[in-house]
């Protein structure tokens, strides 16, 4: 059943699934394109790097031709003006204007700099850019993104490539009580489970790279996440029970056999 | 004359413009001393001794 999946509304752009995949770590242009097939996700993301003299570009042949939306990313950046910069590159390259905004602030962590964060947000905003910025699980930092017009807020689950999943489900309840525009949990989820707590916690989307690219089989693994993206957002739909402290029978009382 | 192309050091003619370079527009952008030049004004871009010229395109990322 893939009705839960009506993808997600990016400032007045149908993104056609609520799972997004980056493809850092896959290894072939083959296994871009099964990987995409399996997970159909909404958009994929890749980053701007330097031109080498391989010739043609291979990966962004094999995404054209699935008709994929592309979301260039600012990975690496350590500074707005880094930032800036690679988002403008990445119009120019690409032809889009939609950008996964990215500043990293410590390079253990990768944790961003989230200062740097909202001015290159504020920038990019007014040079025409849709901008998706990846942050920390905050609610104030999450609103002052919305207050200079990024078009969605894409909070962390835990550190990036950890697989450690949602480390503080509270955070990002937080982060989605606090703002209205689409949330997409970014970075730390490990397995399909923890895609669909995101979508149960409130989010629109869930983005995963690692996850799929560095498992044992990405095809595979696409696949369950798609699932697990549209499993979440069924059951927050349908509304969970609360939790209680004692049992409840759920079979009824009455008609019991005697002895 | 010489320019920093990706990094590399590079020594081109005078009068040199950015399409001996980049002969390919096709994915690839190009910023000259941290500004981006677009591929339509390429042609019109006269590098100058120690430019600096980063030509991006899309790889995987995350």
């Amino acid at each position: 059943m893939d009705v839960a999946d009506l993808g997600v509304e990016i400032a007045g752009t149908r993104v056609p699934s609520r799972l997004w995949l980056g493809t850092g770590g896959l290894t072939s242009h083959d296994t871009v394109r099964r990987v995409v097939e399996a997970g159909r996700p909404g958009l994929v993301t890749v980053s701007m790097r330097r031109t080498s003299d391989t010739g043609a570009n291979g990966l962004l042949m094999t995404l054209r031709e699935l008709g994929v939306r592309l979301l260039p990313n600012t990975a690496g950046c350590r500074s707005a003006r880094e930032a800036v910069l690679t988002a403008q590159l990445a119009r120019e390259a690409l032809g889009t204007d939609w950008v996964k905004l990215e500043v990293i602030g410590d390079e253990l962590s990768l944790l961003p700099d989230v200062i740097e964060l909202v001015e290159a947000a504020a920038i990019l905003v007014d040079d025409g850019f849709t901008v998706l910025p990846y942050t920390t699980a905050d609610p104030v930092v999450a609103q002052r993104l919305v207050d200079v017009g990024c078009a969605a807020v894409m909070p962390l689950g835990s550190p990036i490539g950890s697989g450690r999943g949602i480390t503080d489900p509270y955070a990002i309840e937080s982060v989605r009580a606090a703002v209205s525009v689409p949330l997409v949990l970014d970075a730390g989820i490990g397995t399909a489970s923890e895609a669909a707590q995101a979508m149960e916690l409130g989010c629109d989307a869930v983005l995963v790279a690692t996850a799929v690219t560095r498992s044992e089989n990405p095809v595979a693994m696409a696949r369950a996440m798609h699932l697990g993206v549209q499993a979440g957002a069924l059951a927050r739909g349908a509304g969970r029970v609360p939790r209680r402290q004692q049992a409840r029978a759920s079979s009824p009382m009455q008609g019991r056999v005697k002895i | 004359m010489h320019v920093i192309l990706n990094g590399q050091p590079l020594e081109v003619a005078d009068g040199a413009r950015l399409p001996s370079l980049v002969p390919d527009a096709r994915g690839v952008a190009v910023a000259v001393n941290g500004v981006v030049v677009c591929a339509g004004d390429w042609p019109a871009t006269v590098l100058q001794d120690n430019d600096r010229i980063e030509v991006v395109t899309a790889r995987q990322g995350g």
